[in-house]
């Protein structure tokens, strides 16, 4: 009896396993446009991800879709979504957007949610000849990167650019006699927190600061109040944090309890989350981050309220625009070819500038070098304050106290 | 001072927990990897009836607690029950309960990411407190104190009732306690029940002041285990010791040394304590 | 043919089959191939220690995590090659399983599984504190020209090293010694075995071959993050998958690791948004049904078809 049920279970396991690879492979139908998104859906990402990257995918094909498809040569055609999760796991990436090369033969892929992913996916996406517009990456390699893969293009900035557009707004604020140049920093001991916190070091220095407080602390720490206990008796003038999504709200917690008096007060990933602004209110006022957008701009605000229509969601201040420029230059790309031929589409993202939501875009040798570095909290929304060659910078204000 | 107050609220936080951890891996022997998932399963609760309805979380435990004693309950009898039956040694009912809750786990994050895939954050009594000298956040003062009346309820529970013998009987020798009249089944079941509903408690109050998200259950199981396995599987008292030594030992190290360090030292003490008394500081040497 | 050399002559045929895979694979296939063979490796490794001595390990995610991150540091920082890495990295990884070992084997049971558990969280901590505040880092990158057809025949032959070093076990000394500890280490002690050593050598193989594959895998991920390879998860999957094929024969983690493979690809092929719910209710049923692994099953049909 047992073992007839058993026989059952893998029987059917094995049917299934079956069932869902035919499935997948026997639905190509030519008269739409595939296209596959690999991302975090669970894991340490995911949280990340389902605010700056699934909803802007969701947002741009229904988008699409609305209009009729895009337009290419031999008519209109919808897009036909293939999304699979990652779980915040390299290897299953890997997979992921193997089986949507070779497997279900998609005509385009959305770049992945990450540097280490983006990083690591760019090899298959060079295989087969995908463009890759990455936007959640940061590197400083970005140089040695896209030489290597000559379908890979970079959108958010460099790691370094980041630590400089910090650093220019400190140096502004203590010519115009704001703070004074004792930084307290912390930093998150992961890859990306430890890159920019080594960034920022000697640019802190070279700009006259010193840095007054200089610790790590490990990913996952359940109390950052000695941190905060720390940066708050080295007595400084700015604080700067180079901190992840879940210390990031914690830091900002911290700091109200023991209400550190910074003049300037930075954390970086996910200060620009609609959720930081939702729990911390006005008491956040005046706090700086990374990212920002230019919320004035006609463009950018009808984007966001088609982004809170039809995704239920508020858009981030920060990458969610990036990620639907990214979508919108393939978009563009696509219908100035006017057909599927991926190298066609990555030869014409190299040649043209694009109309988008930020402006016009153009890549120089696969790097656009358009980019928010710092907003701030101001009135409940956040806006970009330093950017490297984005318009609409608002000046930047000193925080007056936690209420 | 600072030290000492702040190293006492996060061993509430560390208490709060690794207790249901305990009763479960002590009385019923399950080594539970789905813990972690039932903090966070709290966690959404409160985050969920905060954002959504501002239902304050003190409230959503009095209706999430006995949710999760009958979830858990349920759990027990449905999926662990047949294990216990069936597993010929301890070490099977060990290998087949981990891959078991290994599963549960996965399938509680699956639930949790389709209800909400973001972080759970939202604010509640996020103000300072002063205490002897000290600033604290009120809401981690809350948890400490609701952890100490759930410590010492158990204890006192444990100690000095009836029922509690019984679950101390079996703890110690489920066999012998079978033979003197108890229904081990029972107890056992009602025991998982206790532990995964204070492990809710625990989230419920944690996601007042640590931000969460449905994946990071499993760091809460991994603090979990090295707190019960530090203070000795099925003594509270061990857990409750276990907590403390961690809570004041980060704190310390994270003040005093590095914060970078505090993980590390956290480890290092946990090492020391099963080199020297490898039963845990609390635990009974097995025969 | 005598009985004794069927196993290893129906291995060898099977070694090469494996090994012409990247011939007839595409991609996708091959990334799935990728998967089978560093898992195969590891979790068979972990069985020639887990097998006979019944310590669960979950130290897995610490030895791999050593191998990607020690290749990765001195790759970015130091211009290190990475065939130097592949030579040190393992002989690091089995010099801190040693000390690991010596400390803890002789923890009974849980005890050792829960230390296992947080070595991984531990190690990860130490290193990333210490290049936070002495080394620095720009980023930790692995770039190659590997492609995942290198990287499969590299792991294929850490797998071939893996099952001859475990028949070489089989049939010495050791081998005996380290059944006879797992059936009852007080006998083992009486029979004159020295037990604390003979598990030191085998949980030192073990973070020797994790780490290997550590190194190997590296490329494949390009860009290193600590989080990433020091991962709990991975830990929990070997175990896992070595448990579900068998840990008491040695090729009973091959036949986990492939059907699990395949299993959970299934799953995140056919439900993409609740991939991690499905997956939880796989595990479930394997544990109530297939209570012995893959390997229990496959012996109790082997013997019945002979019967």
């Amino acid at each position: 009896m047992i073992r007839r049920t058993l026989l059952k279970v893998c029987a059917s396991t094995a049917m299934a396993a079956a069932v869902g690879l035919t499935m997948t492979l026997g639905a190509h139908a030519a008269d739409t446009v595939k296209i596959g998104a690999v991302a975090p859906k669970t894991g340490p990402l995911a949280g990340g991800a389902v605010v700056t990257q699934w909803p802007n995918v969701e947002l741009w094909v229904k988008q699409v879709n609305a209009r009729g498809g895009l337009k290419l040569k031999d008519g209109q055609k919808k897009i036909e979504l293939i999304e699979y999760d990652d779980k915040t796991n390299p290897a299953e990436h890997i997979k992921a957007v193997q089986r949507l090369a070779t497997q279900d033969k998609v005509d385009f892929i959305v770049a992945p949610f990450g540097t280490g992913f983006n990083i690591a996916a760019a090899p298959i996406y060079a295989k087969y000849g995908y463009p890759q517009i990455a936007v959640s990456a940061i590197s400083d390699k970005i140089e040695e990167l896209t030489q290597r893969y000559p379908n890979l293009f970079f959108t958010l900035g460099t790691t370094t650019s980041f630590a400089e557009g910090v650093r220019d707004i400190l140096v502004k604020m203590k010519n115009d006699g704001k703070i004074g140049n004792k930084i307290a920093m912390v930093n998150v001991a992961d890859a990306f927190g430890i890159e920019l916190a080594d960034a920022a070091r000697p640019l802190f220095k070279e700009a006259g600061f010193e840095i007054v407080y200089d610790k790590s602390y490990p990913l996952g720490t359940p109390d950052l109040s000695p941190v905060m206990k720390g940066a708050k008796a080295s007595n400084p003038d700015a604080f700067v944090a180079w901190s992840y999504p879940p210390d990031t709200f914690a830091l900002a917690e911290q700091a109200i309890i023991e209400n550190l008096d910074v003049k300037a007060y930075y954390s970086a990933v996910a200060t620009c989350f609609p959720a930081f602004g939702g729990k911390f209110g006005s008491k956040i006022n005046g706090v700086l981050g990374a990212g920002g957008v230019n919320v004035s701009s006609d463009k950018m605000q009808a984007y966001r309220a088609a982004h809170k229509e039809i995704t239920g969601k508020d858009a981030d201040y920060w990458a969610s625009a990036n990620t639907y420029v990214s979508l919108q230059i393939l978009e563009q790309a696509i219908e100035g070819v006017g057909s599927l031929d991926k190298e066609a589409v990555t030869q014409y993202i190299k040649d043209n500038t694009f109309d988008t939501i930020m402006g016009d875009i153009k890549f120089e040798n696969q790097f656009s070098n358009k980019f928010w570095t710092v907003g701030q909290w101001q009135d409940g929304v956040f806006h970009g304050v330093s950017s490297v060659n984005v318009d609409g910078a608002l000046p930047v204000i000193a925080k007056g106290g936690w209420n | 001072m600072d030290i000492f107050v702040s190293g006492l609220l996060l061993a509430g936080t560390y208490a709060l927990i690794a207790m249901g951890l305990n009763l479960q891996y002590g009385v019923a022997r399950i080594m539970n990897l789905a813990n972690g998932e039932m903090i966070v399963l709290g966690a959404l609760a409160a985050f969920w009836s905060f954002t959504a309805y501002q239902i304050s979380p003190l409230v959503t435990l009095l209706v999430a607690v006995p949710l999760s004693f009958f979830g858990n309950w349920l759990i027990y009898k449905i999926l662990l029950r047949p294990l216990v039956r069936r597993a010929k040694s301890q070490g099977q009912l060990e290998v087949d309960s981990i891959l078991a809750t290994f599963g549960i786990s996965f399938a509680l994050v699956g639930i949790m990411v389709s209800i909400h895939g973001a972080y759970f954050t939202y604010s509640f009594l996020a103000n300072p407190i002063e205490i002897l000298g000290t600033t604290v956040a009120q809401n981690r003062l809350v948890a400490f104190l609701i952890a100490v009346v759930i410590g010492a309820c158990l204890f006192l529970w444990l100690r000095h009732t009836r029922s509690g013998t019984a679950v101390r009987a079996v703890a110690v020798n489920a066999e012998s306690a079978r033979l003197v009249g108890i229904n081990v089944d029972r107890v056992s079941a009602l025991t998982f029940a206790l532990g995964g509903a204070i492990a809710t408690a625990g989230g419920v109050l944690i996601s007042t002041f640590i931000t969460l998200d449905a994946s990071i259950g499993v760091i809460f199981t991994m603090k979990a285990l090295i707190i019960v396995i530090m203070g000795g599987v099925g003594d509270i008292r061990g857990a409750i010791i276990a907590a403390l030594i961690l809570g004041i030992v980060e704190t310390a190290v994270a003040t005093l040394v590095d914060p970078g360090l505090t993980l590390v030292a956290a480890y290092f003490i946990f090492l020391l304590v099963l080199l020297f008394r490898p039963q845990g500081l609390f635990g009974r040497r097995s025969v | 043919m005598e009985a004794r050399w069927v196993g290893p002559v129906v291995g060898a045929v099977l070694f090469i089959v494996a090994a012409l895979v990247p011939y007839v694979a595409d991609g996708y296939w091959m990334s799935i191939a990728v998967t089978i063979a560093m898992y195969t490796a590891l979790a068979t490794s972990w069985a020639l220690f887990s097998g006979p001595t019944h310590y669960i390990s979950l130290a897995s995610g610490a030895f791999f995590g050593i191998g990607g991150y020690l290749v990765a540091t001195a790759m970015s920082d130091y211009q290190l090659s990475f065939w130097l890495m592949l030579f040190i990295a393992p002989i690091v990884s089995a010099v801190v399983a040693a000390l690991i070992g010596f400390a803890t084997l002789r923890l009974s049971g849980v005890y050792f599984v829960i230390f296992t558990l947080g070595l991984a969280e531990m190690i990860r901590n130490l290193v990333s504190w210490v290049q936070n505040n002495f080394l620095g880092s720009r980023g930790l990158y692995v770039l190659t020209d590997f492609t995942e057809d290198h990287i499969y025949w590299m792991l294929l032959a850490v797998c071939l090293a893996i099952f001859l070093f475990g028949w070489w076990l089989s049939r010495n000394r050791l081998g005996f010694a380290l059944k006879i500890i797992g059936n009852d280490e007080e006998v083992a002690k009486h029979v004159g075995i020295n037990t604390a050593l003979s598990k030191v050598i085998l949980f030192t193989t073990t973070g020797f071959f994790g780490a290997l594959v550590g190194v190997i895998i590296a490329p494949r991920y390009s860009y290193i993050e600590p989080n990433q390879v020091f991962s709990p998860e991975l830990s929990f999957l070997v175990v896992i998958m070595a448990l579900l094929g068998g840990a008491h024969r040695l090729w009973g983690p091959l036949v986990g690791v492939i059907p699990f493979t395949l299993i959970w690809e299934a799953i995140t092929i056919s439900f993409p948004n609740s991939t991690t719910l499905f997956l939880g209710i796989a595990f479930l049923l394997i544990v109530y049904f297939i209570p012995n692994g893959f390997a229990g099953l496959i012996e109790k049909y082997w013997s019945r078809m002979r019967a």
